[in-house]
């Protein structure tokens, strides 16, 4: 059997077919790693749940929500969106891992799609996210967390936070191909846990030192919680500042602003690799 | 055109910053050999690789892969070459057979053709039993001949392999060398590059040596072993007493510069005439009346390579950036 691999296409609709062909190619290899560590999968969700069931429960009772209402309701879409956030882990850790094993190498010594490498993990870390989220929410409708304003303003509120998982991605793709080893992830993680708390998941910034509520206020995840709270109709939106006022507009330009800045980034950071 | 060279670098130039990586490489290798590129750690190996197979931009001259240039048409290049790097490049967590078929869905081969390639490449590589297991469960030589298998997959017109052999224990080495005999008797031209002189005396048509990015020599295995003298006698002395008599009586017999090392008490030099070597050494030792702690035969070191056609020794990394 003679093998003989077509042609690179030359047309632009080609190259798309080509890259959504090589990308998929590519997811396919993390959801074969889905289902060959269903366990690996499986402890990642629980540990998620068990955030929410931690802090709902531990804590929920002494925590108090500004404008009344149930403490586990509040939590819900701040442990939602801190998921999201928590995710960029897993992105840096799988881009880090390919480069220093060489996998990274030999996909650009293929004839592939050289987008399709992006695309793949793009797409396999979006499909994780869809999948935590959904196990949460199942979770949260189980601890009498609810939907209050309907199912579109809810789908909005799922856009919101698969918005800034996206955003994230290129975070997470530029640090990714920045990190020398996986090892070195590790001190990524230490800069992402104070990152996730300074935020208005676990109480409200208005219930915080003045200064530090002002960081946890103008945190972009503060506004992806805010958004989501609003848009569920879940309680503890508030505060008087400019920014909490205005959540759902910041839920859209901090994403935004993140991938103009880490997408050019991160592709420059991989073509780089050729220097 | 027949005698198109399959490989072609006509003084390459690297630097990464400050430091020449590359510095006026030269190579060719004829269609359906096997050529070595041997050299130290830092000697330039892994960069002429990576520029050969489009991974990295090449800062000056010129260089082609099966009659392509690989400056200007990268995407052509690869698709006619097979690279396997330092590091075994393959995903753990699949199998060994997913990992075929993936790298085969990615060389366009469709699902279909690219499952029936993973069979027969897990076959030919001795993989067959284990292709379902998962890549971690593999032994470094397995993983070695998986890498193989996957550089393998579009039947490459050159295929790259980066120090195939490093980090691997004797076994593995041992697997590694059979599957690439395989290789090489199908008829694929090899580029490999070692830190070993016995692996490319073993499994090249043709060696260059290379050193702070040049080529220092290049030839068959056969004439470079003649011009750096080939075998060594080696004299280990129970004391260093007698070591000045003993550089002495080995220089008589010796093709090149003879060396000793004090503290080791050991004198040894390449020698062209094996037997006619040790027996007259072994004479004039036991006439002088001294007593030897070991007396052998063996290959030269690259190290002793080394200071054969440089005068210097291999230098250690940090050296050479200083
Ligand atoms: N990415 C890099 N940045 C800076 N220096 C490098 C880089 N890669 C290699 N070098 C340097 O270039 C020289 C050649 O390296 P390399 O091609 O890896 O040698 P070999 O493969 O023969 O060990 C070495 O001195 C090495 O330190
Ligand atoms: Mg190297």
């Amino acid at each position: 059997m003679t093998m003989v691999a077509p042609a690179p296409p030359s047309s632009p609709l080609g190259r798309l077919r080509w890259a959504l062909a090589d990308g998929w190619t590519v997811t396919r290899r993390d959801i074969i790693h889905w289902i060959r560590q269903p366990v690996a999968l499986i402890v990642n969700l629980a540990f998620s749940v068990m955030l929410v069931l931690v802090f709902g429960y531990l804590f929920g009772g002494a925590m108090s929500v500004p404008g009344g209402g149930n403490y586990r309701e509040f939590l819900l879409p701040g442990m939602l969106v801190l998921m999201m956030f928590f995710s960029l882990e897993s992105t840096i850790m799988a881009i880090t891992e390919d480069k220093s094993k060489g996998v990274t190498d030999r996909f650009r010594s293929m004839p592939m799609s050289p987008s399709a490498v992006v695309l793949g993990r793009a797409t396999a870390d979006m499909l994780m996210s869809v999948i935590t989220l959904v196990a949460l929410v199942a979770c949260g409708l189980a601890v009498d967390w609810k939907i209050n304003r309907g199912i579109g303003l809810a789908l909005a509120a799922f856009g919101l936070m698969l918005l800034l998982r996206f955003a994230l991605l290129w975070l997470g793709i530029y640090l990714g191909l920045m990190l020398p080893n996986p090892e070195s992830v590790a001190a990524v993680q230490i800069l992402v846990w104070p990152l996730g708390f300074l935020t208005s998941v676990y109480a409200p910034p208005e219930t915080m030192p003045n200064w530090l509520g002002t960081i946890a206020e103008w945190n972009p995840l503060s506004s992806t919680v805010s958004a989501v709270r609003e848009l569920f109709g879940n309680p503890g939106i508030g505060g008087d500042s400019w920014i909490a006022q205005h959540s759902i507009l910041m839920a859209v330009l901090w994403p935004v602003l993140i991938t103009v800045v880490f997408f050019p980034l991160a592709v420059r950071r991989y073509q780089r690799l050729s220097r | 055109m027949v005698d198109q060279p399959a490989v072609l670098a006509e003084g390459l130039i690297k630097s990464y910053g400050e430091k020449r990586a590359l510095d006026g490489f030269d190579l060719s290798v004829a269609p359906g050999s096997v050529h070595g590129l041997l050299g130290p750690n830092g000697a330039g190996k892994t960069t002429a690789v990576r520029i050969l197979a489009t991974l990295l931009r090449l800062d000056g001259g010129r260089a082609e892969v099966a009659g392509l240039d690989v400056a200007r048409q990268p995407a052509l290049v690869r698709a006619k070459i097979g690279l396997v790097g330092q590091s075994a490049a393959v995903d753990e967590v699949l199998s060994g057979r997913q990992n075929l078929e993936m790298f085969g869905r990615l060389y366009h081969l469709g699902p279909a053709v690219a499952r029936r390639r993973a069979d027969e490449l897990l076959d030919y590589f001795g993989l067959a039993d284990t292709g379902s297991k998962a890549v971690k469960s593999y032994s470094g030589g397995m993983r070695r001949r998986l890498d193989l298998a996957a550089g393998m997959i579009l039947r490459p017109a050159v295929l790259f392999l980066d120090e195939p052999t490093t980090g691997l224990d004797p076994r593995g080495r041992n697997e590694v060398w059979e599957a690439m005999r395989a290789l090489v008797a199908a008829g694929t031209t090899v580029l490999l590059t070692t830190q070993y002189l016995d692996e490319a005396d073993q499994l090249a048509d043709r060696i260059s040596v290379i050193d702070t990015g040049k080529v220092i020599a290049e030839g068959p295995p056969s004439q470079l072993k003649s011009t750096i003298g080939g075998d060594r006698i080696e004299v280990v002395l129970r004391t260093p007493a007698h070591l000045e008599t003993v550089v002495g009586i080995v220089a008589k017999v010796a093709t090149g510069e003879v060396e000793s090392i004090v503290d080791d008490r050991t004198v040894s030099a390449p020698v062209s005439d094996r037997v006619a070597a040790l027996t007259e050494v072994v004479r004039a030792l036991s006439d002088a009346g001294i007593e030897a702690e070991d007396i052998s035969l063996r290959r030269p070191t690259l190290d002793e390579v080394f200071l054969q056609l440089t005068g210097h020794r291999a230098e250690k990394k940090e050296e050479v950036a200083a």
